[in-house]
């Protein structure tokens, strides 16, 4: 029982809701206890809910409201992409947006390779079987 | 000389989420009395308010100047409405606002602190707070004053707690919504956890 992932300056977070879903962006600053100045690469400083953020385990070391170059450096610097593209939970998000994105060709070619594996996974099965009988 | 200040700075596209739909604007209003043959140049005044829109800063202008001086709006000219927006809307600032308000029993006055990137947004979360925590209507509100207020002289608690560089706390009830309001359903398939 302990909490580990705390709303802190340098705090990386995914947007869960509203116009900028599925962003990471960084807690730069608290405004109160319900809101949060957020700020990513890509977009214009601004005020979130904290009920539109899901706080990740990736924090970066940064002072509270740094400029942007600050920002990007330190974002660099912690390599926050590159966790988070090999984290678990980003994994699953990316595979959800390929998945999302395909046309009927690639889902054809998806069922043609899912056929496939099953096919070697039965043959490896008989394999152990008549082995073990 | 008609104090002609257009104030306007336009800030590009600067998202800033308004947790409630009342958004109320800062303007300032300026007007006088109608040139008449005993005077014919009248003295000009110039407010700053806050309401949701010009139309409505324009006759609360009225109402204040009426209390003021000897002048109502059929015999008075407003010169210039201008909005009013904020500088620097990426930056924290706490504001402490005067006000006057009428209770059931009277007029009191009132000084509260709020914490916001935007003095629009201070002024949203006073008349907010007045109405739920005193039940007062924003007509019976009159701002006196507002200012932005530097982190040492902050009077409230609820404000200078988070003047904290290593604020740190963590998110104790975690409510799981649907990413938009088109994929809510009434009924679940299973309990959500609550937890972190």
């Amino acid at each position: 029982m302990g909490f580990k992932r705390y709303v802190e300056i340098g705090r990386v977070a995914l947007i869960n809701y509203g116009k900028d879903y599925g962003k990471l962006v960084v807690i730069v600053d608290v405004v109160d206890q319900n809101r949060a100045l957020v700020d990513a690469p890509d977009m214009v400083r601004s005020q979130l809910n904290f009920k539109r953020l899901t706080l990740t385990d990736i924090k970066i070391d940064i002072n509270r409201v740094p400029r942007k170059k600050t920002l990007i450096e330190a974002m660099e610097k912690a390599d926050v992409k590159g966790k988070w593209e090999s984290s678990s939970w980003g994994r699953k998000l990316i595979v959800q947006k390929k998945r999302a994105s395909l046309n009927d060709f690639d889902r054809f070619k998806v069922m043609l390779a899912k056929i496939k594996r099953g096919s070697l996974v039965r043959q490896e099965l008989a394999k152990l079987k008549k082995e073990s009988a | 000389m008609i104090e002609g200040l257009f104030v306007g700075l336009l800030i590009g596209s600067i998202c800033v989420f308004s947790f409630l739909f009342v958004q109320y604007h800062q303007y300032q209003v300026v007007g006088r009395a109608l040139p008449t043959e005993s005077d014919g140049h009248p003295k000009i005044y110039r407010m700053k308010l806050w309401n949701t829109n010009e139309v409505r800063a324009k006759s609360k202008f009225w109402y204040f100047l009426r209390k003021l001086k000897k002048v109502k709006k059929s015999n008075g000219q407003i010169l210039a409405i201008n909005e009013i927006f904020e500088k620097n809307p990426t930056k924290i600032n706490n504001y402490g606002i005067w006000l006057r308000y009428q209770s059931r029993t009277g007029y009191h006055n009132m000084y509260k602190e709020f914490r916001d990137t935007t003095l629009n947004g201070a002024v949203e979360q006073m008349y907010s707070e007045m109405a739920s925590r005193h039940r007062v209507r924003s007509p019976c509100i009159q701002i006196i004053k507002t200012a932005t207020i530097p982190a040492k002289l902050c009077k409230r608690e609820s404000t200078k707690q988070f003047h904290n560089s290593k604020i740190k706390f963590p998110l104790v009830f975690k409510k799981v919504r649907p990413p938009t309001r088109k994929l809510k359903t009434t009924y679940k398939a299973s309990r959500p956890n609550l937890f972190v």
